[in-house]
């Protein structure tokens, strides 16, 4: 008992002997969607520079909170902040991987990606609107399947999301009843189905019960092998979901339509575009109280845009475009200064 | 230890050394005296940001909030019923099905078991109480559902079709081994390791002579454990029962993998619904304004739900002890 002090305070001596001295890191909290990929990037960066990441996967909703209260280098979120917002709060928003959200079943004598359905027709089956897989709506679309005469169970995420905000999103383009019933958001009062935890338990549930239908990220469908479904896009085709179609849909969207590069990817135009496709975006300070540190961050998204596409590939994420790191990067130079007002980023 | 001693053995130094510890003996009584007042502020200090947190949720919905079952977050509409009566079903299931299971347990163990087998089970059943909840909501959710959708809800489903009261209550009408029912499952497995381990060592407590009498006089096992036994214990082991009710009804992250996870009140338990514990557990990550402030409303309803069923337990504990 009496060594108890002694035990303490040598403790404390070996804890703040351990503590890092120099090596520079910076910290970032928000979405999950993006946390393996900037993981990913992010050991590889250290392994380069030296320069470490905490970045802390907390939901999208705490990472605005975080870096609000500057208690984080950047933060990270899935939906885009509003222009009125970003103004109001002095953030500069940029994207930086995408994802895509595709539709996966579980209907028996149907093979991966063969059955067709419309933005609308998704927007029914979710509405329960359309309850039979031999509706005359999806048999219109399909004339060379066999469907059958089985009651559609769907299956959404429970817990608040990206994937949902942005499935709701597209399916509030394509349906004016969605979109003035549900409409979108990260959490929806579903007036059917049954709903499951994480990608990982949309996807067992709609392995578990026949006829269901449900939606996850395209990098979980795909690592785990799960029948999925095609969409019609806005010009009337049905292309496979695959980095093709997404970068596809990157390619022909208006970056600069919106304050902080904040468009979502859905619907977009072209033939071959995937329609349910997303960035993730990150959000800085415009102006900077630690520039040492908010220069450290766009260095290492500098180093991420030129080095990191591989790795974003391997995980299933889809690189930006070239053009668009290109205007990211004009925005860096533009917007983001240190008190005196030079600016922060050199190329 | 042998300073102590021989301090004892010496009458004149003995005064000497219990006055220099008499600071000491003082300073015991305050340290586990706020160790028990840490208990008190903790405690008072959730309720009450809880409460703050949730006031503008009850202040906007008044009593409606507890009785609506309308949870809307694009219109900002909440209402915690359906939540309500999720957590107290599923939490009534665990208790019908633990709790038997929970004494059979127990009273193998302490009357029945050959010495051998006794210190096997009772090991299994701590390492069980050991085991994560995500644990169990895996479990559940990959290996215990796909199964019980197969043997259980089809089949019984087929069986009940059409007969009332059954036909309602057990009616899968999407057969997929998550629900109401599954999560009661899950959460009785989840407390019979509490409700077990304690009443065994209740039951050890009861002296053997009484046993032993019993045995002389001729009753047979069950007339021991029945009237002699069980009344001896009583109280305690509805004390148990009670701390394993209080898991039942707070537990979340197991019950929110395998409840289905609906806001929608079925008379099915084969019906997905959802729990006040895993509607927190899902949407607070992500939640903002009136949809935050209805999530820790919620969780002061939990709070409540919880004191009226400990409030309830004691009733009964005081009742038991008049009769």
């Amino acid at each position: 008992m009496k060594y108890l002090p002694f035990a303490l305070a040598a403790g404390l001596a070996v804890a703040s002997l351990g503590a890092p001295a120099t090596a520079a890191e910076i910290t970032g909290a928000g979405a999950t969607f993006p946390f393996p990929v900037y993981s990913k990037w992010a050991e590889a960066y250290k392994k380069e520079t030296g320069t470490s990441l905490n970045y802390q996967s907390i939901g999208s909703g705490g990472g605005i909170k975080q870096i609000l209260a500057k208690t984080v280098d950047f933060g990270a979120t899935d939906a885009p902040m509003k222009g009125e917002d970003l103004e109001k709060n002095g953030l500069l928003q940029f994207p930086t991987v995408m994802g895509a959200v595709v539709p996966v079943i579980n209907v028996q004598g149907i093979e991966p990606g063969k059955l067709k359905l419309t933005g609308s027709v998704l927007a029914d089956i979710f509405q329960a609107k359309i309850t039979k897989w031999n509706d005359a709506k999806i048999a219109q679309l399909n004339p060379d399947l066999k469907l059958p005469d089985a009651n559609i169970t769907p299956i959404y995420r429970s817990d608040s999301s990206g994937t949902t905000s942005v499935f709701t999103t597209y399916l509030s383009q394509v349906s004016e009843t969605w979109k003035s019933g549900l409409g979108a958001g990260t959490t929806i009062n579903w007036p059917a189905g049954q709903g499951g935890k994480g990608n990982e338990g949309v996807a067992a549930a709609v392995k578990q019960v026949p006829n269901a239908i449900g939606y996850v990220e395209y990098a979980y469908a795909k690592q785990n092998n799960i029948p999925f479904a095609l969409i019609q896009n806005q010009a009337g085709k049905y292309p496979q979901p695959d980095n093709k179609s997404f970068q596809a849909a990157a390619a022909n969207a208006n970056w600069s339509s919106a304050p902080g590069f904040g468009i979502s990817l859905t619907n977009q135009p072209g033939d071959e575009a995937w329609p349910i496709t997303n960035p993730t975006f990150i959000l800085v300070h415009k102006t900077t109280d630690k520039p040492e540190q908010t220069a450290e961050v766009l260095k290492f998204f500098d180093w991420a845009y030129q080095n990191g596409d591989q790795l974003a590939t391997d995980l299933d994420y889809v690189p930006l475009p070239d053009n668009v790191v290109g205007q990211i990067q004009a925005a860096w130079a533009k917007d983001i200064k240190n008190s005196s007002g030079q600016p922060v980023y050199k190329k | 230890m042998a300073v102590l001693s021989e301090q004892l053995v010496k009458p004149n130094l003995l005064a000497t050394s219990r006055s220099s510890k008499l600071p000491f003996d003082q300073m015991f009584r305050l340290a586990s005296f706020s160790s028990a007042l840490v208990v008190l502020v903790v405690l008072a200090g959730i309720i009450g940001s809880m409460f703050y947190g949730g006031w503008p949720a009850f202040r906007e919905f008044g009593f409606g909030f507890i009785t609506s079952s309308v949870w809307n977050v694009g219109q900002d509409q909440y209402g915690a019923w359906v939540a309500i009566v999720g957590t107290l079903t599923s939490a009534l299931i665990a208790l019908v099905i633990g709790v038997p299971i929970s004494l059979g347990i127990a009273i193998f163990l302490t009357q029945l078991s050959p010495p051998w087998l006794k210190r096997p089970v009772a090991t299994t059943i701590e390492l069980l109480a050991a085991v994560p909840s995500i644990i169990y909501g895996m479990w559940g959710l990959f290996v215990f559902a796909p199964l019980f959708a197969r043997f259980v809800q089809v089949p019984v489903t087929s069986l009940v079709e059409g007969i009332p009261f059954f036909g309602t209550i057990l009616y899968a009408r999407v057969p997929s081994g998550v629900g109401v029912l599954t999560a009661g499952i899950i959460l009785a497995i989840m407390i019979i390791p509490f409700v077990a381990s304690i009443t065994r060592d209740i039951l050890d407590q009861i002296p053997s002579m009484l046993r032993e009498s019993a045995y002389g006089i001729g009753c047979t096992t069950w007339e021991v454990v029945r009237h002699v036994l069980l009344p001896q214990a009583g109280v305690s082991i509805i004390g148990a029962i009670m701390l394993g009710l209080g898991r039942a009804l707070g537990e979340t992250m197991a019950v929110t993998f395998v409840i289905g996870n609906a806001n929608r009140l079925s008379l099915s338990l084969f019906d997905p619904g959802s729990t006040i514990a895993s509607r927190i557990a899902n949407e607070f990550n992500e939640a903002i304004g009136m949809q935050l402030n209805a999530l820790l409303a919620l969780g002061c309803i939990l709070f409540l739900v919880t004191f009226a069923v400990l409030v309830l337990a004691r009733l009964l504990i005081a009742r038991v002890k008049l009769t």
